[in-house]
């Protein structure tokens, strides 16, 4: 690279496989300082496999991540996840306001209990995502929306400089969704980096202005008005790459049979 | 409180109660249940309840080879390799299902099975040399429990070793609880916020060990499996904050071997025998209050479900007369409203529909007239209403979806009772404020007061 400041996120020949099946494969890309990325690909590309290999979730078998040029474990205090609604368990005893003083605990650090000021500071947040009087709820009777706000609150509290969302649009309602839109609006103002998985084709140009699209490789990537072309996409949702699952399936054979 | 217990008229407790004895082992068994369902929150939370079972069984050959190798029943090295054992089945646990095709409680079952009855033959091999007894690790022996002179007061044993490990575990969940919290409700948040959700686990683990050893020679192998389950289980049924279900797990879990025990004293009796397991009992009151919890939960319970579901029948009744009468009214009355025209149309048995017009007359939404009955104005008023809903979803269906035409009746009669003013506004602005619904009824228009209806 060129520029003197690293990239906020910087993947290089990233392999997650399962079972010996790759489910991303050689991936690599650099997003930009102070962009929105959309994360875009049909299903099972391996979006989500992504970010978590990114943060260190899950096993890796190669590849090299860098966030701010540093690896993962020495810059990961500068992200904030919002993770997919399926993955949360929703029947917790614990309330919106809970979740979201949950961003504040690496800063509280370990053994230190949660005080007035840091519950005052995730309640600002819930009122910034306009959830404020639902903050005594159960999560599980907050509706769809109310939950994505919630889990984005916890991600501002956190008051990171790049933040991972997976699927953050999925199953809300029209004002949450607007409401969410305006939030990464304002991170990007005060020069945060938001990676976003992504489904609704048609919104991608209005809400991002960088695309990585994704089918187990990288199709493309790039400025939205550059990559987000219909070939491109044609290249992404045509079809899985099938010879690479047919290699591996032959992998695995072989391997079997010995 | 003491002798309020045991006054002879109330009768709370047996007769032949003797606080020396009955009280020795209902505070072994009280401090049992409580260190157990401390820590049990977090494996029920977990979804790890199973591990739990399997840790306490898989300590036993932790134990017997703690035995073979120092000759002794010290404390020290029982502790240590019960530790071991607990901390290899979490681990094997993981392995195994790390290996795939085997789900979480299969291998937790593989693992603790084979580890129980390993230590098994290793106790009987054993049980020549050493005075372990299986009988024993299984039932424990609170009736039976060794005795330690400390400061000149003969306490027994297990008393001073559970009272150490309930210490323990309070602390452990007070000072970590921000921890426990956040690694087991979000371990991924937790793990890439540099709380290491492994660590917790295995720490986690660790203390379950430690807590089914100290519980094994007192109460045995089934009541701290209850324990760790039970309690906290019973109290998430009745709390939705973290904090208060682990103490109410813990006033439960004291209050099932408090009841155990005197219900192994009792309820024998009522069938003409003697007294039977403390520990035994204290699983069964464990298990009722589970029950108990379960079917009057506040939020959760079966009751209130039953409750909840009845109310919304009467609910939607009232509005089906309400509007049913308003369309005899609306038709001239070729239909006759009485009861049993009501009851025949709306497919209603007597009692709810009897119950349901008393209601509707207090709320002076309904007058009697004769055998007929009759719309007040505020009764028409509120009919106007949700026959306006009914015939603006008709419309919006008719219009918007690929429903049906003679299917469009039964999807509006579900909604009409659902629907706000707020909505009624959203629709009628999205059919372009229809006069007539698409079978050229006239819909009635929005009323001007403040709409009592809520959904």
């Amino acid at each position: 690279m060129t520029n003197s400041a690293p990239s906020p996120l910087s993947v290089s020949d990233l392999t997650v496989a399962y079972h010996r099946k790759p489910v991303v494969w050689d991936i690599g890309f650099d997003i930009p300082q102070g962009s929105l990325v959309g994360i875009v690909g049909p299903n099972g590309a391996g979006k989500s496999t992504l970010l978590k290999a990114v943060m260190d979730l899950i096993p890796r078998a190669s590849g090299r991540i860098e966030v701010f040029g540093l690896p993962w474990k020495q810059a990961r205090h500068r992200v904030g996840y919002v993770p997919q609604r399926e993955s949360v368990d929703w029947d917790f005893p614990v309330d919106a306001l809970d979740v979201v003083t949950m961003g504040l605990y690496r800063e509280l650090g370990w053994f230190r209990p949660v005080r007035r000021r840091h519950r005052d500071r995730a309640m600002e947040a819930l009122d910034r995502v306009g959830i404020a009087d639902l903050a005594g709820r159960q999560i599980s009777q907050l509706s769809g929306g109310q939950q994505q706000r919630t889990f984005l609150a916890r991600a501002l509290v956190q008051d990171a400089d790049l933040y991972l969302m997976d699927e953050p649009f999925a199953a809300v309602d029209a004002s949450t969704e607007r409401a969410i839109v305006e939030i990464l609006r304002e991170l990007q103002r005060t020069g945060r980096t938001a990676a976003v998985i992504h489904h609704d084709l048609q919104t991608v140009p209005e809400y991002f202005d960088y695309v990585v699209l994704l089918n187990m490789r990288i199709v493309a990537h790039g400025p939205v008005a550059e990559a987000f072309t219909t070939e491109n996409l044609q290249k992404t949702y045509g079809g899985r790459l099938t010879l690479l699952d047919e290699v591996s399936e032959a992998m695995r054979r072989r391997e079997r049979s010995m | 409180m003491i002798q309020l217990l045991a006054m002879p008229g109330l009768r709370l407790l047996p007769a032949d109660w003797d606080w020396g004895l009955d009280g020795q082992i209902v505070l072994a068994g009280v401090l049992c249940a409580v260190a157990a369902s401390l820590l049990g929150n977090f494996l029920v939370l977990r979804r790890l309840s199973m591990l739990g079972d399997a840790i306490s069984h898989a300590v036993l050959p932790g134990l017997a080879a703690a035995f073979f190798l120092s000759n002794s029943r010290d404390s020290l090295p029982m502790l240590v390799g019960a530790v071991i054992a607990g901390v290899v089945t979490a681990l094997l646990t993981e392995w195994i299902r790390s290996l795939g095709r085997v789900e979480e409680g299969a291998s937790m079952g593989v693992v603790f099975t084979s580890l129980f009855a390993l230590g098994l033959v290793m106790i009987v091999q054993a049980a020549d040399e050493v005075d372990l007894h299986p009988d024993c690790v299984l039932y424990g022996a609170l009736e039976n429990m060794t005795m330690t002179s400390v400061a000149g007061f003969s306490i027994p044993t297990p008393v001073i070793t559970l009272g150490t490990v309930l210490l323990i575990n309070l602390l452990f969940v007070i000072l970590f609880f921000k921890e426990l919290k956040v690694t087991s409700f979000d371990p991924s948040l937790a793990t890439t916020t540099g709380f290491n959700a492994s660590f917790m686990h295995y720490l986690l683990m660790v203390l379950v060990a430690v807590t089914a050893v100290a519980s094994f020679e007192t109460v045995g192998n089934i009541l701290v499996v209850a324990m760790f389950v039970v309690p906290p289980a019973a109290a998430w049924l009745l709390t939705d904050r973290l904090w208060l279900m682990i103490l109410l797990s813990a006033v439960l879990a004291a209050a099932s071997a408090f009841g155990g025990h005197v219900a192994a004293l009792e309820v024998p009796k009522w069938f003409g025998y003697g007294s039977t397991t403390t520990t035994g009992m204290m699983a069964v009151v464990a298990g009722l209050i589970l029950f108990l919890a379960a079917l009057f939960s506040p939020s959760h319970g079966i009751l209130i479900r039953l409750i909840r579901r009845r109310m919304l029948a009467f609910s939607i009744l009232a509005d089906d007369i309400v509007a049913l009468l308003y369309r005899i009214q609306e038709r001239n009355h070729e239909t006759s409203a009485t009861f049993q025209n009501l009851q025949t149309i709306l497919l209603s048995d007597r009692l709810s529909l009897k119950c349901v017009l008393y209601l509707l007359i207090r709320r002076e939404q309904v007058v009697p007239d004769g055998q007929e009955f009759r719309l007040t104005d505020s009764g028409t008023s509120s009919a106007q209403q949700l026959v306006r809903s009914h015939r603006l979803w008709e419309q919006y269906l008719a219009s918007h979806t690929a429903v049906q035409p003679g299917s469009l009746h039964d999807k509006a009669e579900k909604f009409e009772h659902f629907t706000t003013r707020e909505l009624r506004k959203q629709l009628s602005d999205a059919t372009n404020s229809p006069d007539v619904d698409p079978h050229g009824r006239e819909i009635p228009g929005e009323s001007v007061e403040q709409d009592s209806q809520t959904p």
